[in-house]
C-alpha cells in the first residue's frame, strides 16, 4: 500500500471552496541523474494525477520529471454533494494508486 | 495555591523566558531557511516529513519478532509515554555502559524486548518509527540526561567537535562556531543544533537522521567519513545536544 | 511529449546533469500550447522564493483571476523552465468545478532560471507571467558513493 497524506475537510456547506492537499511517497526519479557507476538512473516518476467527486473529475495535473520527490499538490474545489473524493496517482513501472476520502455536504 | 499566585507566577515564567530569549544567540537553523521552506514545515498537511510518520504509527501498533510484541504492548500511547523521549538521547541505557542515540535504543527494543532483528541503519522502518517518537517531543526542550557516565564520551565528543581534519583542515567549529549566520556559496551556515531531527533533507529528497547528516558534513569537509556504527557519532551527538540543551525540539524538520 | 535521453557521461555528481533545456525550447514548448495566440501578461501570478536553497524542492503556487463560471473559466495551467534537462514542468486541467484557479505544488530546478506560467481561458484567452529563481545549494552534501 503506498504512503499517502491527503488532507480534505469531512465536511462543507454546499457551494462552498473546500482546500484539497495531496502527498504522496514516490522517488520522482528524472532519468537525468548518473549513479555511482557513471550510468543514468533510469527514469521513475508519476506521470498523472487525478481527482474525482462522485465520478466527476475535479482535478487532473500531468506530472513531468520536474516535479518534486514525495510531490506534493494543493487545488481547490466546490464542495457540490455528499460522497466520495477519489484520488488516481498512475506513472512509470505500471504505477497506480488510489485513495478515497468521504466528504458531508450539508 | 491561588489564582492570583498563579498568574503572578506564570507572569514572571513569561518575563524569565522572552528576557533569556532576547539574550540566547542560539537558534534552530529553522531560523536560517526562507519563509517558504519555513512554511513547508509548519504545515503538518504539506511537510514530506509527514508521510514518514505516518508509516511509523502503524509500525508502533504492529507485533513483531518472536516475543510477539509490538511497541504500544509495552508503551501503550506514544503521545504520553514518548513526550520528551527524542529531547533526551543519547543515553545509557539500563543496564549497558554505552550511549546510544535514538534510533539505536529503538533497536535495543527491537532485539531485547522483542526478539526481533535490528532495523538497518535509514532504512524506511527505522525512520518512520524515530520520525514518529521524535514528534512526541515537537516543542519539548532539549534535555540532555543528568548521567555522570555521559561526561566522558561527551567530551570525546567536544574534542571532536574542534579537531581540524580532512583535506580542507576544517574543524566544525570553524563553520559552525566561528562563521555561522555568514554564507558559504550563497547558503546561510547554520550554527548546527539538532533540533530538527530526524530530518526531510531537500537534498536527500527523503527523511534521514542525524548520524547521516554529520556523515555529509565528513563528506564535505573531505575527511574520510565514520562507518555508520562508529560510536564517534554517538560522542558528537552527546555534545551537539548539550551545546543544543533548552533549545525547542522542531522534529520532524525540513532542511536544505 | 518528447522524452528525450542525455548521455551525461560528463556529471558524476549530485548535481543535476548540465544544460537541456534552453530559451528557444522554452519558446517551442510555449508555442505548442498556444499555438501562436497572443499571451497577455495579466490576471495570473506566480509565487515562488526568488532564492531558493536547494533546487530539489521549490515550492509554487500558481493563481488566475477568473470567475470559474461556465461561461469564463481557466481550462488549463501549464507551467514552463528554461534550463532543465527538459522544458515542461506541469499542466494542470481544470474546471468550474475548481471554484477557484489556484494550484499549489513543489519543483525541481537545475539552475538559476526562469519559469514561466501560462493560464488557458475557456474563451481562448492566455494569460502569462514569469519568475526568476536563483537556485543555491548546501555546503556539505552526500556524494553518491
Amino acid at each position: 500500500m503506498a504512503n499517502v497524506l491527503v488532507n480534505a475537510p469531512k465536511t462543507a456547506r454546499k457551494g462552498d471552496v473546500v482546500e484539497i492537499k495531496a502527498l504522496i511517497l514516490h522517488p520522482m526519479e528524472t532519468g537525468y541523474r548518473a549513479g555511482t557507476n557513471g550510468r543514468l538512473i533510469p527514469r521513475n516518476i508519476i506521470e498523472r494525477f487525478s481527482a474525482t467527486w462522485n465520478g466527476v473529475e475535479i482535478f487532473r495535473m500531468d506530472f513531468s520529471p520536474a516535479i518534486a520527490a514525495n510531490p506534493y499538490v494543493a487545488f481547490t474545489a466546490v464542495a457540490t454533494e455528499t460522497g466520495t473524493i477519489a484520488f488516481r496517482w498512475t506513472g512509470d513501472e505500471n504505477f497506480a494508486v488510489e485513495h478515497q476520502v468521504p466528504i458531508q455536504v450539508t | 495555591m491561588t489564582a492570583l499566585r498563579f498568574l503572578f507566577g506564570l507572569a514572571a515564567v513569561f518575563v524569565a523566558s522572552f528576557a533569556l530569549a532576547q539574550t540566547d544567540p542560539r537558534h534552530s537553523g529553522y531560523h536560517d531557511m526562507g519563509a517558504a521552506l519555513q512554511k513547508m514545515q509548519d504545515d503538518d498537511t504539506a511537510n514530506p516529513a509527514m508521510l514518514f510518520v505516518q508509516q511509523g504509527e502503524p509500525l508502533w501498533r504492529q507485533k513483531a519478532g518472536t516475543a510477539n510484541k509490538s511497541c504500544a504492548d509495552c508503551h501503550h500511547e506514544a503521545a504520553a509515554t514518548m513526550k520528551g523521549v527524542a529531547a533526551r538521547y543519547p543515553a545509557i541505557p539500563k543496564g549497558a555502559d554505552q550511549p546510544v542515540d535514538l534510533e539505536g535504543r529503538i533497536n535495543l527494543c527491537r532485539t531485547e524486548n522483542q526478539q526481533a532483528p535490528a532495523l538497518a541503519a535509514e532504512s524506511p522502518e527505522l525512520l518512520a518509527l524515530t520520525a514518529y517518537v521524535a514528534l512526541q517531543s515537537r516543542g519539548q526542550p532539549i534535555s540532555p540526561p543528568d548521567d555522570q557516565r555521559l561526561t566522558s564520551f561527551r567530551e570525546r565528543g567536544a574534542a571532536l567537535y574542534r579537531t581540524r581534519a580532512g583535506q580542507l583542515n576544517l574543524a566544525c567549529s570553524n563553520c559552525h562556531d566561528d562563521n555561522a549566520g555568514k554564507k558559504l556559496g550563497g547558503a546561510t551556515i547554520p550554527q548546527g543544533h539538532p533540533t530538527g531531527y530526524p530530518i526531510y533533507r531537500l537534498e536527500w529528497q527523503t527523511l534521514g537522521s542525524l548520524k547521516r547528516r554529520l556523515r555529509n558534513c565528513l563528506v564535505g569537509m573531505r575527511t574520510e567519513a565514520w562507518d555508520f556504527t562508529d560510536p564517534q557519532y554517538i560522542a558528537l551527538e552527546l555534545y551537539l545536544m548539550q551545546r543544543a540543551r533548552g533549545l525547542a525540539l522542531d522534529a520532524p524538520a525540513v532542511r536544505p | 511529449m518528447q522524452r528525450r535521453v542525455f548521455l551525461a557521461g560528463l556529471a558524476v555528481t549530485v548535481l543535476p546533469c548540465a544544460a537541456g533545456a534552453t530559451p528557444d525550447s522554452m519558446a517551442a514548448a510555449i508555442q505548442e500550447v498556444t499555438k501562436g495566440a497572443a499571451l497577455q501578461p495579466v490576471r495570473i501570478k506566480l509565487d515562488i522564493p526568488p532564492l531558493v536553497e536547494n533546487g530539489n524542492a521549490v515550492p509554487l503556487t500558481v493563481t488566475v483571476e477568473s470567475p470559474m463560471s461556465e461561461a469564463d473559466h481557466v481550462r488549463a495551467i501549464h507551467v514552463f523552465n528554461e534550463k532543465n534537462p527538459q522544458p515542461h514542468v506541469f499542466n494542470a486541467w481544470l474546471s468550474p468545478r475548481n471554484g477557484r484557479a489556484t494550484i499549489s505544488t513543489r519543483i525541481k530546478l537545475a539552475d538559476a532560471q526562469k519559469v514561466v506560467a501560462i493560464a488557458e481561458t475557456s474563451k481562448g484567452l492566455f494569460f502569462t507571467v514569469s519568475a526568476d529563481v536563483i537556485v543555491t545549494i548546501a555546503a556539505c552534501i552526500e556524494d553518491i558513493t
